[in-house]
């Protein structure tokens, strides 16, 4: 596969330049030779007449001025074939079990593993016939993969018309072994085998034309669906400081969105916050389908302490996994923590290539590699007129906690919707922290427009009482006034907020928030049988325990409908009354 | 490879380049210079241009000074005899002791697979209710402590790192005063702890270069232990004094600063260090609590910010107490489920009232009229603050959670707390009274 062999000229932290004769490529794939004979995984990233730089995406303590670097005419890819749904990898699609198996407690430099078992049989039926004319990404056979169908695809990367001259009968394959035979008319030809090679930065949508997503994504966050929804397809940031519960947020959706396949790309994070992703999935079942969460789940991990340029490649590996899936005409989601530290190690990588600083010592190209990135997000008809998605939802860690920071901004031109986290809402314990009247949605979600409208008024109306009262203090603010702000004190109280630890309240499902939005707003519209605001406040007092019982019971349950009933029973007490004072 | 390379063509801050070959990156050399020798490290290859971080500073290095390589990266000596030993930020003892001489472990190794990280499960008792009740600390965790100058910091560390369950303590200080150090030396003489404990101190007054191997040199000793089955907990103060050091190496090697001056990597070198942070599935745990002071109170100077974002959870501190507000503790929810049933909701119950209390006081101090509501805020506001929140306050978690109880039922009625019915009928106290 070499190329040509160049040398070592400079090493600086991660970044290392080599002098080659006569070939180079751009993102081409090369290894620098450590004086022991290991091999270090690096990428091209800048050319220079013959000094060719390159980021290693591994430590490189112990390289030598004059060490080998070879290079290769490949770009960095993933692998692509049945056995990635379950999968724990690092940044560069090593498996971290495996890596564990060989290497012990500790990451070594230089061990690289194969990414999909090599000796696992998978059962292939085949379903195309021979003499089929067919171009990349038709499907030629099945393969089941857990909880699904796992289509075998003609390699994205076979440009033209190819006829299948030969395709293995039903039977047990591994990845490695040769399914069938394409050929094209110039007579060329190209074995087929259950995976392929993409490469990572090339977005991947072969299919007829890109769809406006419309269909609203569930993950049972009820700010979420209710209020600031998203779509499948679709693309959405949480930003926040730190400690305000990003995480959380998308460990919560991560489990319980109602979607088919969940990549998860820890980049740049804690370690801790994966291991609980490790332990916990599998022991966790997907309610849908009755099997193991982690089923449907891969997990790409690079955390804070992994070498830094392998940080920029994990998001790309993951986004690249997460089209594969849509290939296959499923809906899939990627959660990307912390699209900051991505962004990070683009700036390590920029301040050691010396070129020149945009804001804040980020490159100029920031903005544009973001817009990149979440294009790649989107509802594909594909060639057979199935429809499958990649939804992006990635967090952001502006520094400081302000939102006015280069990568928050550049994020927010390019999504549908926006979830900003206030450390005010985490200080007051009100999770999930989602300031609602800072985020916004531009999709249309599960519960009507003009529904959400009235809550979001209420809200607005709630604060600017608020605030007002800060000045006029409470003698100065009317009953009704005070009442409308301790209503939507209620409605943040018992419907924005939910407990991530209670099992019954950290997930509500669709006809959960459509039953309760509706009392909710029957009870916001009521006007409360008041006299004074020492009335009023035990009124919602009353009312906030109902709800928050109610909360409580599973949906469908008999505790469930008596809950509801007792809501039901005080909105109407308010009613009676009126009735009675008319 | 014993070579002498004495062609040194710049020096500048504790930077200098010398001429030489078959160098390895991150390897480490020795500077003769006519005040002594010195430690370096390479920190850039250029051609046949070397450039190393000296150790001791380059004051008084002449061109036609010997540099010498010794063909491996930092390492520092490992045994049992480590233990009631005190180190200085190069590895050589400061303790007048002879130094060790025993196998030598390699420092700043490679980062542990997540793949082999156990779930953190196990609660650290402190005795102090602002830590044990509403921020749990839990073995394996990373956690600092933010606090503005003048703060009790070292002390609070200190007796954390006493009351704390562990098998070896170590203690890293960064910049150190040389009071603090003396306290620190004394306490952990005075308590009968010094036998399990290592300390590797880097006074203010010493070259800053050496400051920047402390936390290495710390966690590298604790990884050694916990590789030997030893719980072990790693005090680090003060990690801002770090970041300085690494601002003021990066500033002279003519780096592009990102934030107020400090490097753009400041967030991975954190991380490097904060990750060892570790419970191993078939050995010892590293537990880390760090200082990190916040210059002008300012949690959004790039030290805390970049920190908050890589540990789990912090401590505030100020005012002499650990604030609830802001102070978290991310993997309390791992262990408060098993501790009593009425943990979490204590925790959060009483925190919510305690922010009512503020929006009260602040009310107040603008002199408007206080309504009934805002009487009961106040008179609970008040025992919380000096029956909980005070620092002094040592008792149990069981005890604290007990006591909680007791001044919300001296204040409120049960539905005012906004606490799950069925806890209420199970621990609200019978006879009324705080």
């Amino acid at each position: 596969m070499n190329v040509e062999d160049g040398k070592l000229i400079t090493v600086f932290g991660n970044l290392v330049t080599a002098w080659v004769s006569h070939f180079a490529m751009l993102n081409s794939v090369a290894y620098c030779e450590r004086p022991d004979g290991v091999k270090l995984l690096s990428e091209v990233v800048r050319i220079r007449g013959n000094e060719v730089d390159l980021q290693v995406f591994e430590d490189t303590r112990g390289l030598r001025v004059g060490c080998r670097v070879h290079f290769t005419r490949e770009m960095l890819s993933v692998s692509l074939g049945p056995g990635l749904l379950g999968q724990v990898f690092d940044g560069l699609q090593n498996p971290l079990p495996q890596l564990a198996k060989q290497a012990g407690n500790f990451l070594t430099c230089g061990t690289y593993i194969e990414a999909l078992p090599s000796k696992r049989k998978w059962h292939f039926s085949p379903t195309a016939a021979v003499g089929a004319k067919l171009s990349a990404g038709e499907t030629v056979g099945i393969v089941d993969e857990g909880i699904f169908k796992h289509h075998i695809m003609i390699p994205f990367q076979m440009m033209g018309e190819w006829t299948l001259s030969q395709l293995a009968k039903e039977g047990e394959f591994t990845t490695q072994d040769e399914i069938g035979m394409l050929e094209n008319r110039a007579g060329v030809r190209h074995p087929l085998s259950l995976q392929q090679k993409w490469p990572v930065k090339v977005p991947l949508a072969i299919g007829k034309e890109r769809l406006l997503p419309f269909e609203p994504l569930v993950t049972r966050v009820r700010i979420l669906d209710t209020l600031f929804p998203i779509v499948k397809g679709g693309t959405y940031c949480i930003p926040g400081p730190f400690g305000a519960g990003k995480t959380v947020l998308q460990q919560i959706t991560s489990r319980h969105a109602e979607i088919d396949v969940v990549v998860v790309a820890a980049c740049g994070e804690r370690a801790g916050e994966v291991v609980e992703l490790l332990r916990e999935f599998p022991e966790l079942t997907d309610p849908r389908t009755g099997s193991s969460l982690m089923e449907r789940t891969v997990i790409i991990c690079n955390t804070s302490s992994m070498p830094v340029a392998a940080r920029e490649a994990s998001v790309y590996t993951a986004v690249t996994i997460a089209e594969y899936y849509r290939q296959m005409a499923l809906n899939v989601l990627l959660l990307a923590d912390s699209t900051s530290r991505w962004a990070q190690a683009l700036r390590e990588l920029s301040g050691r290539l010396e070129e020149i600083p945009g804001e804040e010592a980020f490159p100029a190209y920031l903005e544009s590699r973001i817009a990149n990135f979440y294009e790649r997000a989107g509802c594909l008809k594909l060639k057979d007129g199935r429809v499958g998605s990649v939804t992006i939802g990635g967090t952001v860690s502006p520094a400081g906690g302000s939102f006015e920071e280069p990568v928050t901004q550049g994020t927010l031109k390019v999504v549908g919707a926006f979830h900003g986290l206030s450390r005010a809402r985490s200080d007051a314990r009100k999770f999930p922290a989602i300031d609602p009247l800072l985020s916004w949605s531009t999709y249309q979600g599960i519960i009507e427009n003009s529904k959400t409208a009235t809550a979001m008024a209420l809200l607005k109306k709630g604060d600017e009482i608020r605030q007002m009262m800060a000045v006029v203090g409470e003698e100065g603010t009317s009953t009704a006034d005070f009442v409308t702000m301790l209503k939507a004190d209620l409605f943040d109280s018992v419907y924005l907020q939910q407990n991530a630890f209670e099992v019954v309240d950290s997930s509500s499902q669709r006809e959960r928030q459509q039953t309760v939005f509706d009392v909710l707003l029957t009870f916001i519209r009521t006007p409360l049988r008041v006299d004074d605001k020492a009335q009023a406040r035990q009124a919602i007092f009353e009312a906030m325990d109902l709800f928050r019982h109610w909360n409580h019971q599973p949906f469908g349950s008999d505790e469930f409908a008596a809950a509801m009933r007792d809501v039901d029973a005080f909105i109407e007490r308010q009613h009676s009354v009126e009735a009675m004072d008319a | 490879m014993r070579k002498f390379f004495d062609h040194i063509s710049r020096v500048s801050g504790a930077v200098i380049t010398v001429h030489a070959t078959g160098v390895g990156f991150d390897d480490l050399a020795v500077l003769e210079t006519k005040r002594g020798a010195s430690l370096a490290q390479v920190i850039r290859l250029e051609g046949d241009e070397v450039t190393l971080q000296v150790f001791s500073g380059t004051q008084g290095v002449s061109t036609v000074d010997r540099v010498r390589f010794l063909g491996h990266p930092m390492e520092v000596p490992f045994s049992d005899n480590l233990l009631g030993r005190i180190l200085d930020g190069a590895g050589r003892p400061r303790d007048g002791r002879v130094a060790l001489q025993d196998a030598p472990i390699p420092v700043g190794g490679p980062s542990v697979n997540p793949w082999v990280r156990r779930l953190p499960d196990k609660m650290v008792r402190t005795g102090i209710p602002m830590i044990d009740v509403f921020n749990t600390l839990v073995e394996s965790q990373k956690i600092p402590i933010f606090a503005p100058a003048g703060e009790p910091y070292n002390a609070l560390l200190g007796r954390i790192g006493l009351q704390a369950e562990a098998d070896v303590i170590i203690l890293g200080g960064i910049g150190l005063r040389h009071d603090d150090y003396l306290m620190f030396r004394n306490l952990f003489a005075s308590r009968g702890v010094k036998s399990r404990t290592v300390m590797v101190v880097h006074t203010a007054s010493e070259p800053t270069v050496e400051a920047l191997l402390v936390p290495d040199l710390s966690l590298a000793i604790a990884e050694a232990y916990a590789r030997k089955n030893k719980r072990v907990l790693v005090l680090l103060t003060d990690m801002t004094a770090f970041s300085d050091a690494l601002k003021e190496v990066a500033i002279t090697m003519e780096q592009i600063p990102s934030n107020r001056g400090y490097p753009g990597d400041l967030y991975s070198q954190l991380a490097k260090r904060y990750e060892k942070a570790v419970d191993l599935e078939d050995a010892g745990s590293i537990t880390v609590l760090a200082v990190t002071t916040m210059p002008g109170d300012d949690v959004t100077h790039p030290v805390p910010d970049n920190t908050g974002y890589i540990t789990e959870g912090q401590f505030y501190l100020r005012g002499g107490r650990i604030e609830p507000f802001g102070s978290l503790s991310r993997l309390k929810q791992r262990v408060n489920g098993a501790t009593r049933d009425d943990h979490r909701a204590i925790m959060d119950g009483c925190i919510q009232l305690y922010s009512g209390y503020l929006e009260t006081m602040e009310k107040r101090s603008m002199g408007f009229e206080m309504s009934a509501w805002d009487g009961k805020l106040l008179k609970y506001g008040k025992l919380f603050e000096s029956r909980i929140m005070d620092l002094k306050v040592d008792i149990s978690l069981e005890k604290a959670l007990d006591l909680c109880w007791e001044i919300l039922a001296g204040c409120f009625e049960p539905r005012e707390t906004g606490i799950k019915r069925e806890l209420i009928a199970a621990h609200w106290p019978k006879v009324r009274g705080a």
